[in-house]
């Protein structure tokens, strides 16, 4: 199964290197992976989606909360929540093909953000069923680069993930 | 922090670093100079209060460091340079990690200007050593290092103990570049709070289990000898009759003359102990993680039993093995409350179970009960030797013990009554982890008798280190099972390889008697069983210098029992013809 794991740790070199280092080593799995500062610049949020089952993601959760730098974990599949990914794909835009491309574009709520004689760069974000569901969109397009960030995620409502 | 209003001090990275392990209790640093931490040595040299031994090979600083850790309780400090020196010292890091073993290991480290730019004798340490650390760092501001320090010792020693590594790049400890000194007297980390204590609730259900069990064993390991609750532990078993099995690390934990102590368990383990888990309908497992060496398959372990885990690391629990009912804490502190609850309980265990229980046990007990053959050969048998030692130190010496049959046999045949007197590299398996383990015992416990348990092949990987016994005077004896074989490599290549001896014998053996005089030391040869008594008596009369006691055992003599690949836990051959 899909879990979101979401972590706070220790804004410091290395850290990032220690918990990837782990999944590695024993083996799990990362499907995407997102890390910044928080508006705390002594911490990082990191996201991290991956799968297993219940075991796996429990070992997963110890083995995160067990390394130093590891201030917080949760997973937010546990329970209600929002998650967005963004996506910048760069077409190629020619002929009737713009306006096509800018038609998907506009369903999808995404945004044209650079423009060639030749091709479009386009923005869209969302959780990652609609950047999939975006890409098969395009199907009829060539594609020529795309660049996706993995998804970051909060809990809904009163929940957070704060010191 | 002195609270003195002077001014303080100031000093270089060199002497912080100095001063700051005294400030920590530290008596001794093992190492080996290099390029990295010339400015370090220069400051060792001018202070008196840190003594610093030499060795002959990093990895043999490592184990000295490691093993005091082993028979104290606090962390050993190991000091290395760069490159070679560093990685040297990883296979020790690494034994140290697998068995939970607190240890500080400060790695020089080049300039920070040139790292990255593989210089001269570098290596990314910090990245190397990632895997087998608890915790590592890198200083990058000499003001930092007293802080990194106090930071690095209670990483280690705290929770579930472990080794540091603090890398400290060359210019952190220039000698004209002082920076005001204090030590911190405690450290607080937002990120790192071990648990200190137990969920009671899971303690009063534990305690429940228990007392409802008709055939409880409790399975103890290695945290139960670093927790320190080898008290709390046989009080608990005392208090109800339970029979106690041990793992290879948890061995002294219990009593091991103690008619309640049914051997280890695992692959090694007494027949005794391996069919009274398989049988059990409750399990407490302290301080144990269950490894593969003491499950067997695990879709096989202990079909009927309900398990209790009691660990201070969350990971170890339920990791290989569900348990029923886990509880995160400290085991002395869990223990400690399992026994206020079983003295003020109602409740009482079902006697008559327990006594069909102990019935059971005691006829397993007596079919196999740790014999071995002595009809199939002339030659000394190896068990015989440990026996014999076990005879002649009273079952009191430090045993320190390289990796293979003997350490089998060390652990099968000498019955440690007290925690922290057996010592070896049980989860990393460390070949040439004996004789500097048993010098670093040694060194710290002068008085007592310390004894290197090892065979021929494990004593050449850190036999360079006899140099280091003679420079320091450290009277160690070296008890070597010699069988000509690598004998573990062997058992195995009979058992499973229809006896091809694929590069298991090792050619060209020196002769380890003569080699040890060449040192100053004294060198024995034993080739009968009957002499072994006297020579061994004989060697632990000399106080003052190492005795390599050479001993040529049956070279045929497998360990038994052992369990059967892949079985459940009473799956066992018990020797070289029976199987269970």
């Amino acid at each position: 199964m899909r879990h979101i794991l979401s972590v706070l740790m220790e804004n410091e070199s290395g850290a990032l290197a220690r918990l990837v280092g782990l999944f590695a080593q024993r083996g799990y799995n990362i499907d995407s992976l997102n890390v910044a500062p928080t508006d705390d610049e002594s911490l990082s949020r990191l996201t991290l989606v991956t799968r297993g089952d219940e075991q796996v993601i429990e070992q997963i959760t110890k083995q995160l909360n067990k390394l130093v730098e590891v201030v917080k974990v949760v997973d937010l599949s546990d329970g209600e929540h929002v998650e967005r990914g963004l996506m910048l794909v760069k077409v190629r835009a020619t002929g009737a093909q713009r306006e096509e491309v800018k038609r998907s574009a506009d369903i999808f709520r995404a945004q044209i953000i650079d423009v060639s004689p030749l091709t479009y760069t386009i923005m869209v974000t969302g959780d990652e069923g609609k950047l999939d569901a975006f890409i098969e969109a395009l199907a009829g397009t060539t594609i020529l680069e795309v660049a996706r960030t993995g998804v970051s995620g909060v809990a809904r409502g009163d929940k957070v993930l704060s010191l | 922090m002195s609270k003195s209003a002077q001014q303080p001090e100031m000093l270089s990275g060199g002497e912080m670093l100095c001063r700051a392990l005294h400030d920590e209790g530290v008596e001794y640093v093992y190492g080996y100079p290099g390029g990295s931490v010339l400015h370090i040595y220069d400051a060792l040299h001018q202070q008196s209060k840190i003594k610093h031994i030499l060795v002959r090979h990093e990895q043999a600083a490592t184990h000295m460091a490691d093993a005091y850790a082993r028979a104290t309780g606090k962390a050993g400090v190991v000091l290395v340079t760069s490159g070679p020196g560093a990685t040297n010292a990883i296979t020790g890091i690494a034994t140290a990690y697998m068995d939970s073993i607190p240890m500080v290991c400060i790695t020089g480290q080049v300039m920070s200007h040139l790292i990255g730019g593989d210089a001269f004798q570098e290596t990314d340490m910090v990245g190397l050593s990632r895997p087998v650390v608890k915790h590592n760092m890198q200083v990058k501001n000499p003001a930092d290092i007293p802080a990194m320090i106090k930071k690095a010792f209670y990483i280690a020693e705290s929770g579930r103990p472990g080794p540091v590594v603090i890398d400290i790049p060359k210019d952190m400890t220039m000698p004209n570049e002082k920076f005001p000194y204090a030590y911190p007297d405690r450290v607080k980390m937002r990120s790192y709070n071990p648990v200190k204590k137990g969920h009671s609730g899971q303690i009063r259900k534990a305690v429940n289990m228990i007392m409802q069990a008709k055939k409880p064993v409790v399975y103890a390991g290695g945290g139960v000898i670093l927790g320190k609750a080898s008290e709390q532990l046989t009080k608990f078993a005392k208090a109800l009759n339970l029979p106690v099995t041990n793992t290879l690390m948890g061995l002294g934990g219990f009593p091991g003359t103690d008619p309640q102590f049914i051997g280890m368990l695992g692959m090694h383990g007494s027949y005794e102990s391996n069919m009274a888990m398989h049988n059990a309908d409750v399990i407490v497992c302290i301080g144990a993680r269950l490894d593969d060496r003491c499950t067997n398959n695990t879709s096989k372990f202990c079909p009927d039993a309900k398990l209790i885990h009691i660990d201070i690391d969350p990971t170890s629990i339920s990791k290989t093995v569900m348990a029923d009912l886990p509880i995160v804490g400290p085991v002395r502190s869990v223990l400690t409350e399992m026994i206020e609850q079983i003295e003020q309980s109602s409740q009482s265990m079902d006697d008559e179970a327990i006594d069909q229980w102990w019935q059971q046990i005691e006829q397993w007990r007596a079919r196999h009960g740790g014999r071995y053959r002595t009809d199939d050969s002339e030659k000394m048998k190896p068990q015989y030797v440990i026996e014999t030692l076990h005879k002649v130190t009273q079952g009191d010496a430090y045993v320190c013990s390289d990796v293979g049959q003997h350490q089998m046999f060390a652990a099968q045949y000498y019955k440690f009554d007290k925690p922290n007197r057996w010592i070896n590299s049980g989860g990393l398996g460390t070949m040439g982890f004996g004789l500097p383990a048993a010098m670093g015992v040694q060194l710290n416990f002068p008085e007592d008798h310390v004894f290197c348990v090892t065979g021929e092949g494990s004593i050449q990987m850190n036999i360079q280190e006899l140099s280091t016994c003679k420079q320091y005077g450290l009277p160690v004896k070296i008890l070597c099972l010699n069988n000509g074989y690598l004998g573990m490599v062997r058992q195995w290549q009979d058992m499973n390889y229809e006896s091809r001896y694929s590069h298991s014998y090792l050619d060209s053996l020196p002769d380890f008697a003569k080699l040890a005089e060449s040192y100053g030391h004294v060198g024995i040869v034993v080739n009968k069983a009957e002499e072994l008594e006297d020579k061994l008596k004989e060697a632990m009369e000399i106080r003052d210098r190492v005795v390599f006691i050479d001993v040529r055992i049956d070279p045929e003599e497998h360990v038994y029992p052992m369990q059967v690949p892949n079985g459940s836990m009473c799956d066992m051959f018990l020797s070289k013809t029976e199987r269970t």
